[in-house]
């Protein structure tokens, strides 16, 4: 990867995950009014490049394209060289929680000469401008080096497996014909198969169409807005359905005093003060030999394994049961908290029998029919979050937004390659768009080395005197 | 001790980088020697005969605008000339030449001799003298020593040669001649780090056996062209080259006696390059392939030795016989000389600094296969840019370092000394991350300047530039300001002519944006002026790729950032903390002038460029 241009405008969001109920996104550059103007409509019409400095301008952000309003904000103008990195900055402020704050950073890295912030960024420029004394450089160089380990602790984590073969699919192809033009291009004495642009173009849109299918998940949330796996376990008629519609302040899962109602589990997205989460609502585990109920019970075992998180359930009303007892071993050694459902009514749960059986985990009191507690257990999950027990960070946001503007500029890059290609533009030029898109794929996996369509050349054509 | 001379300058070796060395050494007002093992091999083409194709015909175009003599001899002494790739883009179209080798060789040795400030001896350099880790002299076979401040070293693959045929090996150069065993301990003696690598090349068959009626012709072009931009040459007899196919009975014969390859039976220690394989290495490694193609190619107008282009091998001179006869046209084949392999010491050339000159021993420089390239331009090219900067050390001036954005030269010296090479280096066109602006079609645009800047530049080469760039800029406002209307009497116009009509007004240079329309279509119908075909040429490229060519000078002005902040040399990694261990070795092993060749460097970061960059704010500030 060539090393980042120090005058790109850059944009990152700027407030911890899910810290206090303000996001802001900083945008820092000689591009960040003018981008930020595309995308926000003061609620007195006037562009912010005509503001003066300094001034806070109330308004909608909304998507050039679709015309959908996605948060209500505050822009702060700051013109360079009066700001912290020196340079022309706009802060977007706005409250929705995390879920907007994304969207806004990747429509402006989307519309705009813009990208994001690499680790550390912008109090970089801010020392390199000036703006920051020599005493702070120590520090700006630790910022910078604690963020980039923990981005690529979590950029390799995140990109095991799946992903990373879905864009090495993508790519694997396109250095093949990267090397078979460069191969002629470069021995044209020798015998190397002709190359038929027509096929080449259709293979160019295959591909693109795969970059496509991985966008368009990342816009709908699986890649971009992945949240926080929580599952909700527990035995039958606990009270999960409940917990849920109550989490998403909706009437989502059906709710009955019988036994068994869920049979299959429920994924939906919420967003509890800043944290984005994807909550599961699961079907009561229990021992049953009804055929579709097992299948739904044997689904909620398998999210103890893959959440995230648990919220394992108890049922406040009734002693321990067999069922109980089964759950508290499923859950053993996992990152779990223990709520005790229905307090609004009269209690006769063992408490200390699973505070024991339990140690090390919280416990939370609700009553889900109710907003008894809820707060309570809000404030528990985020603790978790932050004191990072959870296996989310920032990084991973960041990761998220990274990828999908590498795949777009990618995207881009293969639409002009066949556009030249149409245009029966010589084929040298052609390939300094695939090779483009081909750096930027590699961008997302870590993978760059150029040297790599040399020895294609080699390894797939004979060629030498 | 006798002191038989003293010179500023010695280059040793006088091979295709060492002559260019000596020339632009002396050229510039150097004293300088020029050393060979044989006066008669002087600029020897030891492997193939012929000059050019993509990026080496650009290298030799590069080197001839900067005052070189490679383009201008070739020009005077090749035999057949074909412009490549001639339906891509004009960044990759190559002029690639058949060189007549004994005529080229003499030509090269008479300019050398006529040569003020140069003396050529033939000698055998055995050890590089150096006091206090600089450069004094060198000393001779025979005992004498001549001193000087600088040495360009250009040995090609004489240092410990070892030439292979089947099961025999022997001590010497290419093609007969000496090697030089004892100048490769003196250099890991004085602490140079050496590599060992190796090249092959194919049988030399007579003329009078073959039969060509089974072979195609491989006509030169008719249009005239030439690698130089001071050659005037328009017409050239020229001499064909002929198209031949191995076959499945080649391939047996080699596979059924692979066991007597050297490379199977453990004789080849060295590593080859990639991109020229042995005909057995060719076999094993596509065996799919029922055939591959050969170029038979004269080595000369006063010579029945013919090339076999694409033969490479190594094999027994029995195997060899054995296999050519099976080749149509080659059944009653005589073999002049046998193909064979040498393995050749080199240096690592990440010892080196951009300027050619050894980081640790104080007026050394290498240049060529010695640097473990591969190539006659290649090596030309280094000796050029080595020559130069000795000169300019003795001269007390900055050395000349091209970048990536002006010059293939610039991408090789910048790839072996930053990347280093694990197999003898060629230049690709891809290898040219701009590869749009370093055409050869415009390179004394780029280049004749940096020259006459260093003073290789003489006054007809200069003035023929200037003319040339007045000429360009002077047509392009000319059509920039000519505009035409859609109007009936202009529609009809560009109607008879063939040209499709406008529906809004534009500008003729504009015009040249379209589909078929050129500069003397425009000329003929808007009364233009007559110019020649290199200016007309520019001024197309310039028009029809304007979009391309300003998106890549965009990326280079942004990189240009990160060339621009120099590393001082007395930096001390070990003492930015943050930096990753990986990168703190790399970085300390290659030592970097700018940051941006340190980003280029595999091991380092954009984050330990981001550290570095504060480091150096920091050190700056602090120096204030
Ligand atoms: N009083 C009271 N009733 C509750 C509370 N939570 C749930 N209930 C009731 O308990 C019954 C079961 O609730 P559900 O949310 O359907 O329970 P479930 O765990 O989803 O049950 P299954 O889907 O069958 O496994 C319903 O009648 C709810 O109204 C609570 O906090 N207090
Ligand atoms: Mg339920």
């Amino acid at each position: 990867m060539i090393a980042k241009d120090i005058n790109d405008t850059i944009a990152a969001i700027a407030t911890p995950l899910g810290e206090g109920g303000i996001g802001i996104i900083r945008v820092s550059g000689i591009n960040s009014i003018e981008t930020v103007d595309r995308i926000f409509a003061a609620i007195n019409k006037r562009a912010l490049a005509d503001r003066h400095s300094h001034r806070a301008v109330y308004g909608k952000i909304i998507d050039p394209k679709t015309k959908d309003i996605i948060d209500e904000a505050i822009c702060i103008i700051m013109r360079g060289p009066h700001s912290y990195t020196k340079e022309d900055i706009v802060e977007i402020q706005c409250h929705g929680g995390m879920l907007p704050l994304r969207r806004i950073l990747s429509l402006l890295i989307e519309i705009g000469e813009i990208r994001l912030a690499a680790p550390g960024e912008f109090t970089k420029r801010a020392f390199l401008n000036g703006r920051i004394d020599l005493a702070q450089a120590q520090a700006v160089m630790d910022i910078i080096k604690a963020k980039t380990d923990a981005s690529l602790k979590v950029a390799s984590g995140h990109l095991s497996g799946c992903f990373s073969s879905h864009i090495r699919q993508i790519r694997d192809p396109l250095l093949e014909m990267i090397a078979h033009y460069e191969a002629t291009i470069d021995f044209p004495e020798e015998e190397v198969d002709e190359i038929d642009n027509i096929q080449v173009m259709e293979k160019i849109g295959e591909l693109k169409d795969k970059i496509n299918v991985m966008l368009a998940s990342a816009n709908t949330g699986r890649i971009l807005s992945e949240g926080l796996v929580t599952a909700i376990v527990g035995k039958p008629n606990v009270g999960k359905s409940s917990l849920l519609n109550r989490l998403l302040h909706s009437e989502r899962a059906i709710v009955t005093d019988v036994p068994g109602t869920t049979r299959d589990s429920i994924e939906e997205y919420a967003d509890m003060e800043g944290i984005p989460l994807k909550i599961i609502d699961t079907a009561g585990i229990r021992h049953t030999e009804d055929k579709v109920e097992k299948i739904g019970v044997d689904r909620a075992r398998s999210y103890i394994e893959k959440a995230d998180l648990i919220l394992a359930l108890f049922d406040g009303t009734r002693p321990i049961e067999d069922d109980d007892r089964k759950i508290i071993k499923l859950i053993e050694e996992k990152n779990v908290v223990i709520v005790i459902n229905k307090n609004d009514l009269e209690q006769s749960l063992d408490e200390r029998w699973i505070r024991k059986q339990c140690s090390g985990s919280e416990i939370a009191h609700i009553s889900a029919v109710s907003d008894n507690g809820i707060k309570e257990l809000t404030e528990v999950i985020k603790k978790k979050v932050y004191a990072g027990n959870v296996v989310y960070n920032e990084g991973e946001l960041v990761n998220n937004v990274r990828q999908s503007e590498a795949l777009k500029k990618a995207e881009r890059h293969l639409s002009d390659a066949i556009k030249s290609l149409d245009n029966d533009i010589p084929e040298d030029l052609v390939v300094i768009d695939l090779r483009s898109a081909w750096e930027r794929l590699g961008d997302i996996i870590g993978d760059t080395a150029s040297e790599d369509i040399i020895d294609e050349i080699f390894s797939r054509f004979c060629i030498g005197k | 001790m006798f002191i038989a001379g003293d010179y500023d300058v010695i280059v040793v070796g006088a091979g295709h980088a060492g002559v260019e060395a000596g020339l632009a050494a002396a050229r510039i007002g150097c004293r300088t020697l020029l050393t060979t093992l044989n006066m008669d091999n002087i600029a020897m083409m030891p492997c193939n005969p012929s000059v050019g194709g993509p990026a080496k015909g650009h290298l030799v175009r590069e080197l001839d605008a900067l005052g070189g003599e490679m383009g201008v001899n070739a020009d005077k002494t090749c035999i057949q000339f074909r412009m490549l790739n001639t339906s891509k883009g004009p960044a990759v179209q190559a002029l690639r030449a058949q060189a007549d080798k004994k005529t080229y060789q003499f030509s090269m040795k008479e300019t050398c001799e006529n040569q003020d400030n140069l003396d050529i001896k033939q000698l055998l350099v055995e050890k590089i003298l150096v006091e206090n880790e600089k450069i004094a002299g060198v000393q001779i076979e025979t005992g004498e020593i001549y001193t000087c401040q600088c040495i360009v070293l250009a040995s090609g693959t004489y240092l410990r040669g070892r030439v292979i045929i089947g099961e025999k090996t022997y001590e010497g150069g290419p093609i007969g001649q000496r090697a030089a065993v004892a100048l490769s301990q003196s250099l890991q003696k004085i602490g140079v780090k050496l590599m060992r690598f190796k090249t092959g090349t194919p049988a030399r068959v007579d003329k009078r056996t073959l039969d060509f009626s089974k072979m195609q012709i491989q006509p030169g072009d008719s249009e005239v062209h030439n690698f130089s931009f001071l050659s005037n040459e328009h017409t050239r007899e020229q001499v064909p080259c002929w198209l031949t196919y191995t076959n499945e009975k080649t391939h047996k014969i080699l596979r059924d006696n692979i066991d007597r390859a050297p490379m199977a039976n453990g004789i080849i220690e060295g590593v080859g390059p990639r991109y020229c394989p042995s005909i057995e290495t060719k076999i094993i490694r596509f065996p799919d392939k029922d055939k591959h193609q050969l170029f038979i190619e004269p080595e000369g107008l006063h010579t029945n030795e013919m090339y076999v282009q694409g033969m490479s091998t190594s094999m027994p001179v029995d195997i060899q016989f054995e296999f050519l006869k099976t080749i149509p046209g080659m059944e009653n084949v005589k073999i002049m000389r046998p193909g064979y392999a040498i393995e050749y010491d080199c240096l690592d050339p990440l010892q080196l600094k951009p300027s050619l000159e050894h980081k640790y021993i104080e007026g050394f420089f290498s240049a060529g296969q010695a640097n473990g390239t591969s190539g006659y331009e290649e090596a030309a090219a280094q000796g050029l840019i080595a020559g130069i900067n000795a000169a300019m050390k003795i001269r007390g001036r900055e050395s000349l370092i091209l970048k990536r954005s002006e010059a293939y030269i610039g991408v090789l010296i910048d790839d072996l000394v930053t990347k280093g090479t694990q197999e003898p280096y060629r230049m690709m066109t891809s290898r040219a991350e701009y590869r749009l602006l370093l055409r050869q079609d415009n390179a004394d645009m780029r280049l004749t300047e940096k020259g006459r800047q260093v003073g290789l530049v003489n006054d007809e080469r200069y003035s023929r530039y200037l003319a040339k760039k007045d000429k360009i800029n002077e047509i392009k406002i000319l059509m920039q300001g000519k505009k035409i209307n859609p109007s009936r009497e202009i529609n009809d116009l560009l109607r008879k002519n063939d040209m499709e009509e406008i529906r809004a007004s534009i500008n003729l240079y504009d015009m040249l944006k379209r589909k078929n329309i050129g500069y003397k279509e425009l000329e003929e119908v808007f009364n233009l002026p007559h110019i020649n075909d290199e200016v007309i040429k520019q001024i197309e490229t310039d028009a029809v790729y304007e979009g391309y060519i300003s998106k890549q000078e965009e990326q280079v002005s942004r990189m240009e950032k990160l060339e621009n902040k120099k590393i001082p040399p007395d930096i001390d990694y070990m003492k930015i903390a943050n930096l990753r261990e990986e990168a703190v070795e790399k970085l300390n092993k290659i030592k970097p002038l700018s940051l941006g060749q340190a980003g280029r460097i595999s091991g380092v970061s954009p984050a330990d460029i981001s550290i570095l960059l504060i480091y150096l704010e920091q050190y700056s500030r602090r120096n204030d």
